[in-house]
């Protein structure tokens, strides 16, 4: 596994904020513009969607993206494809050295299925994503949900085909930077999960920077 | 197993090319071989009865701790409820991690392939399938999520690097779903964009449809995690 630092200045970006964990964020990367997440204290779950700004219908696949790359895992050197075949970011920096892209986002009525029916009152991140949509993307909306990247978390397949939510490899300051090919709406949910490893059962802030 | 004796509701082949779809009722069975081995057939689900609730890869996967499809299994929606059942697999590895093919791909392995030159065996992509049958339900790109490959083994290392495993579905293979909603199913029968063959060989499979047995307490899918119970138990609490 492989680790690719980044020269980016933070003192340099134009964006930098810190998002809390539970909270959705949403965000337009231009094309040419780099985009940071940073695992402030380490074994945060970063659930993340791209769309292309000129066509919302086009958007990060998840599965084209695993095919194209002929790899489950992401890291510096993956091109997150559309469903339109094309690159919308390429990975250029990444210093944890793997990413999920198999877990999707945990639901209020996925949370039911896998943990126990009472848990349906927990947060999710897709209630993240369907508040932020909500409030400030109205062009997108439930349709747009598929499956997501996230960012640090690890969920190793096995040979034989099965597939485990592990702890985290991350680590406090770890991070990961892409590059944008085209104007990109970026949708993110920092994960509240507290039923399973993905946060460490300790959901923690991330931070968010442009360049 | 469904019962043979039960009269068939759809029995007709699905041709390389050609792509299908309907309303599965719930309890009623669909049972795809792959005639002459080596087939590829690409799938979306959805509630019929409220199409924004549709087959969730992620969902699937690791509520059931799997990265592959086969008996046993359920494919869940992102409600939290069971689409379909896996109640018979003969093959034993169904992909749903590796997508389908588009036009663009189509024309960089096989060449030109259009209608004007070879009529109705032209060279059709997956993608475009499916967004062709989606669209006889008011269905449309942003619809279009992952899908089940059924007969398309694509299996990970230890680093994750992915291979295309050539000849795993034999002649005859058989998968056999439970529909536990009323189901859109939606297929495309084109070559997966992982399989080397270079030219355009799509493989013919054959649909049929009857009336599934019962799930019994005891049934395979229900019982094999208590996740899949848990699934069950929200899914008839839909339909109550």
């Amino acid at each position: 596994m492989a680790l690719f630092e980044s020269s980016l200045d933070p003192k340099q970006a134009s964006f930098d904020t810190v998002l809390g964990s539970g909270l959705g964020f949403s965000h337009v990367v231009l094309r040419g513009q780099t985009l940071r997440i940073v695992d402030l204290e380490g074994n945060q779950a970063v659930d993340t969607l791209f769309f292309s700004a000129a066509d919302p219908s086009e958007r990060y696949s998840a599965v084209d993206t695993i095919r194209e790359q002929g790899a489950i895992y992401l890291s510096t050197g993956s091109p997150l494809m559309s469903t339109e075949g094309r690159v919308l970011l390429n990975i250029v920096a990444d210093t944890c050295g793997r990413h999920d892209t198999l877990g999707g986002a945990c639901a209020a009525e996925s949370n039911q299925v896998r943990y126990a029916i009472e848990k349906k009152y927990m947060h999710s991140c897709r209630d993240n994503f369907l508040l932020e949509i909500q409030q400030r993307r109205p062009e997108l909306s439930k349709r747009d949900l598929t499956a997501n990247i996230n960012f640090f978390m690890n969920v190793p397949v096995t040979p034989e085909g099965g597939l485990d939510f592990d702890d985290g490899i991350s680590a406090p300051g770890r991070y990961v930077e892409m590059r944008a090919d085209e104007d990109v709406i970026v949708l993110i949910s920092n994960c509240p999960q507290l039923n399973n490893p993905c946060n460490g059962y300790n959901p923690t802030p991330v931070r968010i920077l442009v360049w | 197993m469904a019962d043979e004796s039960k009269e068939s509701i759809v029995d007709e082949p699905l041709r390389g090319g050609q792509m299908w779809s309907r309303v599965l009722k719930r309890g009623q069975s669909l049972r795809l071989t792959d005639i002459a081995g080596g087939g590829s057939v690409a799938a979306l689900f959805f509630n019929a009865d409220q199409p924004l609730e549709r087959y969730n890869m992620p969902d699937t996967l690791k509520a059931q701790h799997i990265a592959r499809i086969t008996a046993g299994n359920v494919l869940y929606s992102d409600m939290g409820r069971v689409l379909c059942s896996v109640v018979s697999d003969s093959c034993g590895w169904h992909d749903t991690i590796t997508g389908v093919g588009d036009a663009k791909q189509s024309l960089l392995k096989y060449g030109a392939g259009d209608y004007q030159t070879l009529r109705n065996e032209w060279h059709r992509n997956s993608r475009d399938n499916l967004l062709v049958e989606l669209g006889k339900y008011g269905l449309a790109k942003r619809d279009f999520g992952a899908t089940v490959n059924f007969f398309v083994k694509v299996v990970p290392d230890a680093e994750g690097k992915l291979s295309w495993v050539p000849e795993h579905s034999k002649p005859g293979s058989m998968v056999e779903l439970r529909s536990e909603m009323n189901t859109l199913v939606v297929l495309s029968n084109t070559p997966h964009p992982l399989d080397p063959t270079l030219n355009y060989t799509p493989k013919i499979a054959h649909i049929a449809v009857r009336w599934a047995e019962p799930a019994l307490p005891d049934d395979r899918c229900r019982r094999s995690c208590p996740e899949n119970e848990r699934g069950f138990l929200l899914t008839e609490a839909y339909f109550s």
